[in-house]
């Protein structure tokens, strides 16, 4: 058993053993879990996918005279954002789109450009053309503001997402006879494909699945830089059924991160256009387990061949809400690049680069290494498989 | 035998003419059309697999040339954005040529542009767009 202060003491020292998720699968298979658990102190995680559920504030500075954002409307490069805030204060969402963007009225629309797009070029340094209209009052007596803004010389820039970093993910099929586009890619007709989204034994939750480690509090690679998880994330869904090694079967946990935008890195907070769908923004998310016992490590070091989830159909039964799954496949198949679905040989496509997680867990190990990064105690636990915290869907009500 | 793939580009006057007609009949040479449309500014864009003896092939292209077609090789057309992939993979059950394919051990998405057929059913579902086409 180690503590969380004695791996700070041996990163301070420079004597810290950190491995990677995938580099722990082949240590425990060859020494156990016991040997390897007294030998390493840390083990990284990471995943680079899309995740809408993103955003990022902004304090942009008083304009002389001043105005008030708030009550008004406000855009960044054409892209709408939140402005109910105070003054000064605004919120991007990833998924915005400019008004006049056709969205999918020429279908499939090609959403070029949005809100994840803006995050990426703000971190890149790039200057943004900021509009805004307000009404105007006696203490912010201004009423329209066109001015650029850039990162470096704003106030606050801080990447908040409310759910990012899901523990397991669906593998999307289309059963129907036309093509489909969804959030998890174009779904050729009659499984003509099937896209999954998730690094597998390199994600961060799939690596802690009790939330043993990782909870509210917690240090992370996030964008490049330095985050933090702030809460669970919304949808948060810790319930699901599990196999014996406790990883879920089906999409379960998941975090709400935040951090200090003006430390991250374009090429780890890349904008994406969705076929179909929309905008989003990939986010670069690598997570520290700290190897406390050696049930850590055995959980760390479960492999893809004993990751499973679900096949769920796209063209009916997700958007119309009907829980069931065409069959259960593990992510050592669906990395092979075929799986059986129906009797039939369908291509596997990942939407999360498996290659840029392992940069991700790399680069995070190696600032361990070097004591540039310490772990930090969580200060609360996110929700666990027992709590009966659950994931509903909306109950309507007719309007009176 | 040579055997390549080429894009033709018709000037507006000759979208109306039996010009691959001519490579068969004159030539002897085989076609395979992969794509072709008529623009908007009435220019004919058309990619073909053309095989047939060397010095036929080296005949059909002077000929085509000598009627205005401008040739270009086709694997300068389609080119992946190194900057802007990512190496997901989720073109890859796209491609339906295996062009695009997953090297195992390092993850990455390999981008053999011989084998690209520039159906270009990967640009628009790349989600960072990293796949331009440059006809």
């Amino acid at each position: 058993m180690k503590t969380i202060k004695e791996i700070n003491d041996k990163i301070k020292k420079g004597q810290v053993v950190a491995v990677t998720a995938e580099e722990v699968i082949e240590l425990v298979a060859k020494k156990g879990a016991k040997k390897a658990a007294e030998e390493v102190d840390v083990v990284t995680t990471g995943t680079f996918g899309p995740m809408c559920s993103s955003g990022a504030y902004f304090n942009i500075g008083h304009s002389k005279p001043k105005i008030k954002l708030g009550g008004g409307t406000c855009t960044l490069n054409d892209v709408p954002v939140y402005a109910g805030f105070a003054a000064v204060d605004i919120y991007l969402g990833a998924t915005a789109l400019p008004d006049d963007d056709p969205r999918n009225k020429v279908y499939p629309g090609e959403f070029k450009y949005g809100g994840g797009h803006v995050i990426n070029e703000i971190v890149a340094g790039k200057d943004i053309r900021l509009s805004a209209v307000a009404y105007g009052t006696d203490c912010y007596p201004r009423k329209k503001l066109e001015t650029y803004i850039n990162i470096k010389d704003i106030n606050e820039a801080v990447l908040f997402n409310m759910r990012n970093c899901y523990q397991n993910y669906n593998v999307a099929v289309n059963l129907s006879d036309k093509a489909i586009h969804t959030y998890m890619g174009t779904l050729k007709p009659n499984l003509g494909n099937a896209n999954y989204c998730s690094a597998g034994q390199l994600s961060p939750l799939l690596k802690d699945p009790y939330y043993k480690t990782i909870g509210i509090g917690t240090k992370i690679f996030l964008g490049g830089g330095v985050g933090f998880v702030a809460w669970q994330g919304t949808q948060h869904n810790p319930g699901v059924a599990r196999k014996e090694n406790g990883v879920p079967q089906a999409p379960a946990g998941t975090i709400a991160v935040i951090g200090d935008l003006k430390q991250m890195k374009p090429e780890w907070l890349a904008g994406t256009s969705m076929l179909g769908y929309g905008v989003s923004l990939i986010v670069g998310i690598g997570v520290p387990i700290p190897v406390l016992s050696e049930e850590t490590i055995r959980y760390a070091a479960v492999p893809d061949k004993e990751i499973y989830t679900q096949i769920v159909d796209y063209s009916s039964s997700y958007p119309q809400g009907v829980p069931g799954s065409l069959g259960e496949v593990n992510y050592a198949q669906l990395k092979s690049g075929k799986i059986t679905v129906q009797g039939k040989q369908v291509p596997t496509g990942n939407l999360s680069s498996y290659s840029k997680a392992r940069e991700i867990a790399e680069e995070l190990k190696s600032w361990i290494k070097k004591g540039d990064f310490l772990l930090t105690e969580p200060v609360a636990k996110l929700p666990g498989a027992e709590s009966g915290y659950a994931f509903k869907p909306l109950k309507e009500r007719p309007l009176v | 035998m040579t055997t390549k793939k080429i894009v033709l580009h018709f000037p507006h006057r000759l979208v109306d003419q039996p010009i691959v007609y001519r490579l068969v009949k004159d030539f002897d040479l085989k076609f395979n059309i992969l794509k072709a449309h008529v623009t908007p500014e009435e220019e004919g864009l058309m990619v073909l697999e053309l095989s047939g003896k060397r010095e036929n092939f080296a005949k059909g292209v002077e000929y085509l040339g000598s009627c205005g077609v401008k040739i270009q090789p086709l694997s300068q057309d389609v080119t992946r954005n190194e900057k802007k992939c990512t190496h997901c993979g989720v073109c890859v059950p796209i491609c339906p040529t295996d062009a695009l394919v997953i090297e195992p051990d390092t993850r990455k998405v390999i981008f053999y542009n011989n084998k690209c057929i520039a159906c270009e059913l990967c640009v628009k579902i790349c989600p960072t767009r990293a796949m331009e086409v440059h006809f």
